[in-house]
């Protein structure tokens, strides 16, 4: 086994090593270009700014709708547990360019929704939701939903009732019980959750693709536009490079408020 | 059936006013937590609908009439059953790779101590961390390094889905291993079985549900994935660049229905996985 290990540790190393410096390696010729990396921040930090902030709102919204949802199945949902876990993960089982395309039946133009609310004049007649804001972010929360279900319920299950029985003895209401013992005991769950939402959610650039118009595009659509199209590979590189250092940063922000022990564990 | 909530005692102080108040307070989450499934299984349901759907116009955006032709002549479209085809070979391939590494690695950084196990561990987990997009991406500008000996095509998709799966693999098995009863080994060589009978009787059929699961996993994302893929692929189609490619210009019910099939499939598999605890759950609870 160690054998294997080792055998398959040196390739992965090199990829992993590959992984980081290719923001340092364009494609035409290494002369330490670090203007790649101002002139893409110059030029693209709307993009990376608007990804940061929709990914935002939209984990965000995740934490909203996922929490009770996970809170309910973990507590109430009694022997029907496994069966609305199902439910969670089945978005997964419905190719994800398909399940996106699907919301652009379900906003469309002359759809229910946008009839709807035009009837109800929370739209204006020639009002839309497609090639809106609201729809990228809508697309992006609804894609990584189980992202932060999954990590929630599982945080939430492992919590023992007698604790919360416990509080109340003491005198807690519920609201008191839920605040102190139920929150900081789910703290696990929230940090996983709102990692593995907002992170992928930074790069997503097939919402705002499929769901938005040009005025909606995020550093994903410039990084993928500038890889395939534009063939200008340096400042791809970099742009990605600069999103995961992003990232990264917030990481580390993120670490130092909820402490490092939470992330890891 | 009494679920965690109900057995909480309740206290005899509590008024009725509050009794009331929480009994509205359970229904609304529970109202709630519906509308939110309910949210969940919107898209699935318009997915499905539309694969039986004729649509007028090229675009299979509204509804216009039932008709069972899609799932007939699903491979009416052209490029479509190629991309599907390609799509399963890759999956199939990468995962049945993937895994047996990935388990492989998580043997090694469960039971034994080596140098750069540490890094190891945090290796495993960057690309779990990572934005899909930088990890194309990275992989693209290795690959295009060296454009004279490596194509784009079938082998980078290849290489790009092993390299994201291990990770997911590794995390699955790994899991499973560290609740692992070490005795159970000893005991196999207490009775004379050298170490390669004992994984093959005794450590292999423990992990196997575990192995099973992270294979499962893999080729869902496999099959799934489109950004590394797209990033990766060159000039080869599989299923989701298919799409990509196809819903600028139309989107046929074909699409719909080879999503819908796969969809059924995985969640046959998800239903009967269901069924499966739910009965052993039950026959246990007989037993006690």
């Amino acid at each position: 086994m160690l054998w294997l290990a080792i055998f398959f540790l040196v390739p992965m190393v090199f990829l992993g090593y590959q992984s980081l410096q290719s923001g340092l390696f364009p494609h035409f010729q290494f002369t330490w270009e670090f203007s790649n990396f101002s002139s893409a921040l110059s030029g693209y930090h709307t993009q990376l700014i608007r990804s940061f902030v929709y990914a935002g709102i939209a984990t965000l919204a995740c934490l909203v709708l996922a929490y009770p949802l996970a809170y309910w199945i973990a507590f109430r949902a009694g022997p029907w547990r496994n069966l609305f876990l199902l439910f969670i993960v089945a978005p997964f089982f419905v190719t994800y360019l398909v399940r996106t395309l699907a919301w652009l039946n379900i906003l469309a133009d002359d759809g229910p929704v946008v009839r709807v609310l035009r009837d109800i004049h929370v739209l204006g007649p020639d009002g839309r939701l497609l090639a809106t804001t609201f729809a990228v972010v809508a697309g992006i929360t609804y894609n990584f939903l189980p992202f932060m279900a999954l990590p929630l319920y599982v945080s939430l299950e492992q919590i023992d009732p007698r604790l919360l029985e416990a509080s109340k003895d003491l005198y807690a209401s519920s609201t008191q019980a839920f605040l102190r013992v139920t929150v900081p005991l789910s703290m696990p769950g929230i940090v996983a959750g709102t990692l593995l939402t907002f992170i992928p959610a930074a790069g997503d650039f097939i919402n705002a693709a499929l769901l938005g118009t040009p005025n909606q595009a995020m550093i994903g659509n410039v990084i993928q536009a500038k890889f395939l199209d534009s063939l200008d590979y340096p400042t791809a590189a970099s742009l990605s490079f600069i999103l995961m250092a992003t990232i990264l940063v917030l990481l580390l922000i993120y670490a130092r408020i909820v402490g490092s022990e939470k992330l890891t564990g | 059936m009494t679920t965690a909530a109900e057995t909480l005692p309740s206290r005899a102080r509590v008024s009725f006013a509050s009794r009331a108040w929480r009994f509205v307070a359970r229904h609304s989450l529970t109202v709630y937590a519906l509308l939110v499934v309910g949210y969940l299984m919107l898209p699935i349901v318009v997915v499905i609908l539309f694969s039986f759907n004729h649509p007028t116009g090229r675009f299979n955006y509204v509804w216009h009439k039932f008709t069972f032709d899609n799932w007939i002549h699903w491979n009416a479209v052209l490029g479509i059953q190629g991309a599907v085809e390609k799509s399963l070979e890759v999956a199939t391939l990468a995962t049945l790779v993937a895994t047996a590494l990935g388990t492989g690695i998580a043997l090694a950084i469960v039971r034994h101590r080596f140098v750069g196990r540490g890094a190891t561990n945090v290796l495993v987990f960057l690309p779990l961390s990572t934005p899909e997009i930088v990890l194309g991406s990275s992989l693209l500008a290795l690959f295009l390094n060296d454009q004279n000996t490596i194509q784009l095509g079938f082998w980078t998709i290849f290489i790009a889905h092993v390299m994201f799966i291990i990770s997911f693999v590794v995390v699955t098995v790994k899991a499973r291993l560290i609740g692992f009863d070490r005795h159970l080994e000893e005991a196999a060589m207490d009775l004379g079985a050298n170490e390669w009978t004992t994984f093959q009787k005794v450590t292999l059929p423990l992990i196997a549900p575990a192995i099973l699961a992270a294979a499962l996993l893999g080729f869902a994302l496999s099959i799934d994935d489109f950004v590394i893929t797209y990033l990766n692929a060159g000039p080869v189609q599989t299923f989701p660049i298919f799409v990509w490619g196809i819903a600028r210009v139309a989107v046929p019910p074909q699409v719909n229905v080879v999503a819908s099939a796969i969809f059924l499939v995985a969640i046959a598999l998800g239903l009967a996985n269901v069924f499966w605890q739910y009965r052993a759950a039950r026959s246990s609870r007989g037993g006690s």
